[in-house]
């Protein structure tokens, strides 16, 4: 059994610099934004963003110690405390939120201001971790699904009532951990062939995509042989697609406020309307394809300085990073984060408990819609849907929730050898 | 199988990340489509206007120049502390006036400067300079509009304007833009090209919400403007001066030319107006009002107004008939008050008595003379090539043209040919008979103010003249030389000798004595012209001094009867004007001044 003593020796070093190297990398770019030519203002100044940044960085460092000197056990014992301590966080939201930007996200007390869908992400990773714990085998069968999706969908629906549909969004990512411990993956192909349908709706002229189905469907139909069970399969496809499809639409123009909408418009054609609906897509392109190979140096930005492009601070702050660095900025950030989430992958795999190794591929996940969403938003391949950027957006819950999740992931990869409780991992 | 699926999430993260870095490259280096769009982003084209040329007189004295005119400005966004009260006292507002002021600045721009208070007197600035500290978030802003200190010469100096459309859509040189004032009227159109200068650029930065961050490229790409070029006129600003001063509450016209170069030395249209009233933003308001007013003061008489000449036009005849060899000095008519009537003289007379009588009767034997020299067997014919020849001399002596004076709208007057009686009557149908009022200058004779001082000139020179012009330098350069031109006549000088001691005697001992000056041989002519309307118009033309002539000039007072007493009187009183510097004969200046020339 190790000690506390050396619990440095069995910490994940390549993680943690990773970790580490990003957010002070964040935080140059935050303090960029916030620069102003002539005016010396303190890197301490808790008016603006770098110097409250720079706060919930320092705390960060104090939860890391935390972390580090509570036991690995609490954790899976506190699971669903902790997460029904979100749920009843995200009620009191709804209940009690301060608006901001389109949603109503934020609990306040006095100065303090947090968002509790931020920590949902990490106590649902908790949850169910040690749900999935409890399963004997791999989740062939699919009487635990229900359960699952509980787990997954309740914090989602109460986030979605706000009105965030980002950080809904990146629930869903915790689809491939079910998949990775056993989800057959015809559903998981399923959910890809719902999605491809849905972007291909919007993108297609309404009527090509039915069109297309039929004579697809038909020609299917003309080379196979012709049997009852065929002709229905076939029928039943083509028929789900379609009505997908149309549903597609209909909750479109239903179901979505006029901005999401527009979100979804302008992924499609940000230059219909270049000052209205495409202004943050247009604008945020335009910042980072000035940067050019190597950007036009650091604090020399104009695009992001000067107001173009929105929320620069938080969803956006990867346009800083694309014009003052450059190519090699940005395809070294990526790479860093790329690296992150594989190391985190490869540190949840080397998990002995299978709480430990859902755990990690969950934040595992979290972090890789993040990086998808965020960064593809910023360079027009996803619509424009309102998260941060792991470790370098500003805001002090996403640095809290998301440092969090990597220490005690760090945690458990330190004391993964003195395992002793947890089951042992079956390898099929 | 669970390798396999690490292995699978492992590859799908990996591929976005691959993603990615292609997409950024296509964006980052290899389109330059994003560089340039962020350029326009943040560079904001300024254009610099360029000052405006000044115009002086022939001495030197200034007639036109830029005024500065201050606009108090705020930004709302920079408004610190203020005391509104004092504010208002400073700047003489009152309270609400300030309060609605600044609501409408904030829902203009909450960051960008606007328009407080419109141009605000020097007075008020001078009192408020040192105080603007005080006030964060306001500024005053210079800019200029037109200002003639002598508050003269406003048809010639003309006005400025915002360029219209038709103005626009023909402007070849593409140098006009919307919005621009250019000159509408007068010098100021003339002269457009050469008092405008050339536009400069300057290039800005500026954030997101338009508000100024920087020079673009430390302004290495701007171009500053050119000022426009001053004009010396040819205006001779107290003869000027005068001459309103004399045409108060008259209509009509004077024109001063300086005989030797063709330099235009005075040029009144009465009535007239305080060029200083069309600057700026009253132009459309007072421009209405003057427009609607009867006696047309935006009308240029001197160069538009097209009057019959009268009497004066004898002058003309006589020396065509001289020229023809139609008559002698000696020969002699006696009056038969046919088919004119004519005043009580002696009677018979001879040539040169019949001009200081200003007999019709005379003049019409003398016109008989010029027109039917038996060229032709038939009558109608023969008056047909005499009013052809006699045509050419008219045009010879600058009646029926345009001179081409450096002044937009210059009216030809009318000078009729054979064809034109052609089309009246018909082609020989018509004889010396038909068209008699030629012969006294009264019938389809039409000629402008400009036209006969230029023939004044003509007579001082004895048989030539310069184009008349009001421009003699812009900027640096003596101008006008391809302008400008020495037109000659074919009369030759000393028919103009015996014309000139004529006007002499006409002054000396005939109609024209109000004109006379002690030391001064001025020589005039005075008419008086039928007018359909009302009252005769009072004419009169003059030169002087006799003998190397420095003045030509013509008067024109409308509806004031006899050019014996108005035009007379004014005519004298600007040669003396001119040539003296003062005025000798108070009493005349005193009649011309109480303006009752009927009793």
């Amino acid at each position: 059994m190790k000690t506390e003593s050396n619990i440095f020796t069995q910490l994940d070093w390549w993680l943690l610099i990773l970790y580490v190297g990003l957010v002070l990398f964040g935080w140059l770019n935050i303090y960029a934004v916030s620069y102003e030519q002539g005016l010396h203002h303190s890197v301490f100044d808790l008016s603006r963003s770098a110097g409250k940044q720079l706060l919930w960085i320092a705390t960060s460092g104090i939860l890391f110690t935390l972390v580090l000197l509570l036991e690995t056990k609490l954790y899976q014992a506190l699971a669903y405390t902790l997460y029904t301590c979100t749920l009843l966080l995200l009620i009191g939201t709804l209940a009690q939120g301060v608006h901001s930007g389109g949603h109503s996200a934020w609990l306040q007390w006095g100065h303090m201001r947090l968002q509790p869908s931020e920590f949902a992400k990490l106590t649902c990773a908790l949850a169910l971790a040690k749900y999935l714990n409890g399963i004997q085998g791999p989740l062939a069968r699919t009487n635990y699904l229900p359960m699952l999706l509980v787990i997954i969908l309740l914090p989602v629906a109460l986030i979605l009532l706000q009105g965030d549909m980002g950080s809904g969004i990146v629930f869903g990512a915790l689809v491939l951990v079910l998949y990775r411990e056993g989800l057959s993956p015809w559903l998981l192909l399923l959910g890809i062939f719902i999605i491809a349908v849905a972007v291909l709706a919007l993108l297609l002229p309404r009527y090509y995509l039915i069109t297309s189905t039929l004579v697809l469907s038909s020609v299917t139909l003309c080379v196979s042989k012709r049997s009852w069970r065929c002709f229905l399969a076939v029928s039943l496809v083509a028929l789900g697609t379609v009505a997908l499809a149309e549903s597609v639409h209909w909750v479109i123009e239903k179901g979505l406020k006029p901005h999401q909408q527009n979100r979804i418009k302008a992924l499609v054609d940000p230059s219909v309307d270049p000052l209205g609906i495409g202004w943050n897509v247009t604008q945020s392109k335009i910042a980072i394809g000035s940067g050019g190979i190597m950007g036009k140096g650091y604090l020399q930005g104009t695009q992001t300085k000067y107001g173009f492009v929105p929320e620069q601070c938080t969803d956006f702050i990867f346009c800083t990073v694309g014009e003052e660095h450059g190519w090699i900025g940005t395809a070294l950030l990526v790479v860093a984060l790329c690296g992150l989430i594989t190391r985190i992958l490869h540190l949840a795999e080397r998990q002995r408990s299978r709480f430990a190794r859902v755990y990690g591929y969950a934040v595992a996940t979290i972090l890789l819609a993040h990086f998808t969403i965020n960064i593809g938003m910023t360079i027009g391949l996803m619509p424009v849907i309102g998260i941060p950027l792991p470790f370098i957006s500003y805001g002090g819950s996403a640095m809290w929730s998301f440092s969090l999740m990597l220490f005690i992931l760090l945690k458990l990869d330190a004391e993964r050898k003195n395992v002793l409780f947890g089951r042992e991992l079956t390898i099929e | 199988m669970h390798i396999q699926r690490s292995q699978v999430i492992r590859g799908a993260t990996l591929l976005i990340a691959l993603l990615f870095i292609v997409r950024l490259f296509c964006i980052q280096v290899l389109s330059q489509e994003y560089v340039l769009a962020a350029e326009k982003n943040i560079v904001q084209p300024v254009i610099e206007h360029p000052v405006r040329g000044m115009i002086y007189d022939r001495h030197g004295t200034l007639l036109t120049h830029n005024a500065p005119v201050y606009d108090l400005m705020v930004t709302p966004s920079a408004i610190r502390h203020l005391d509104k009260e004092a504010f208002c006292r400073d700047f003489s507002l009152t309270r609400q006036q300030l309060d609605q002021g600044l609501q409408k600045a904030r829902s203009y721009s909450y960051v960008k400067p606007s328009i407080l208070i419109k141009s605000i007197s020097l007075s008020t600035w001078a009192r408020v300079q040192d105080n603007m500290e005080a006030y964060a978030g306001f500024f005053v802003k210079v800019r200029t509009t037109r200002h003639h200190p002598h508050s003269m010469l406003a048809n010639t100096l003309g006005y400025m304007g915002e360029i219209g459309p038709d103005q626009l859509a023909s402007d070849r040189s593409h140098y006009y833009r919307q919005g621009d004032w250019v000159g509408v009227s007068g010098l100021e159109q003339y002269y457009e090209a050469v008092l405008r200068g050339q536009r400069g650029m300057r290039y800005d930065i500026t954030n997101a919400r338009g508000v100024y961050q920087g020079k673009f490229k430390r302004g290495k790409l701007d171009q500053p403007s050119v000022p426009g070029q001053p004009l010396t006129t040819t205006i001779d600003a107290p003869l000027q001066a005068y001459g309103e001063v004399l045409m108060q509450h008259k209509l009509g016209s004077i024109v001063a030319i300086e005989p030797t170069t063709g330099e235009v030395l005075a040029m009144i249209s009465s009535p007239t107006y305080d060029p200083n009233q069309l600057v700026g933003s009253m132009l459309g308001k007072r421009f209405a009002s003057l427009g609607k007013e009867t006696d047309a003061p935006l009308f240029h008489r001197p160069i538009m107004a097209m009057y019959s000449p009268g009497s004066i036009f004898k002058l003309v005849q006589v020396l065509i008939a001289l020229q023809e060899q139609a008559i002698k000095p000696s020969t002699r008519y006696a009056c038969r008050k046919s088919p004119f009537n004519c005043r009580e003289h002696p009677s018979p007379l001879n040539l040169q008595q019949a001009l200081q009588h200003s007999c019709n009767s005379y003049l019409y034997q003398v016109f008989k003379r010029i027109i039917n020299q038996q060229a032709s067997d038939s009558v109608y014919e023969d008056t047909r090539i005499g009013l052809e020849r006699w045509h050419h001399y008219m045009q010879g002596l600058g009646l029926g043209i345009s001179l081409g004076i450096d002044l937009p709208g210059e009216k030809r007057g009318f000078i009729p040919n054979a064809a034109f009686y052609d089309r009246c009557h018909g082609v020989g149908r018509w004889h010396v008979s038909t068209v008699r009022s030629l012969a006294i200058g009264q019938g389809e004779l039409m000629v402008t103010p400009l036209q006969m001082a230029n023939l004044m000139a003509v007579m001082a020179n004895r048989g030539y003249y310069y184009t008349p012009h009001l421009v003699k330098q812009v900027g640096k350069e003596v101008t006008g030389r391809d302008l400008v031109h020495r037109h000659s006549v074919d009369i030759a000088p000393e028919h103009f000798d015996f014309v000139a001691r004529s006007m002499r005697e006409v002054v000396e001992k005939g109609s024209a004595w109000r004109a006379r000056i002690k030391g001064i041989s001025v020589c005039a002519k005075t008419g008086t012209v039928e007018n359909l309307h009302g009252h005769d118009h009072s004419v009169c033309v003059a030169f002087a001094p006799q003998d190397n002539p420095q003045i030509a000039i013509a008067v024109y007072v409308e509806n004031a009867g006899w050019g014996a007493r108005a035009a007379a009187s004014i005519a004298g009183l600007m040669v003396e004007q001119y040539l003296r510097g003062k005025i000798t004969r108070p009493w005349i200046q005193a009649y011309v001044q109480k303006g009752n020339f009927f009793h």
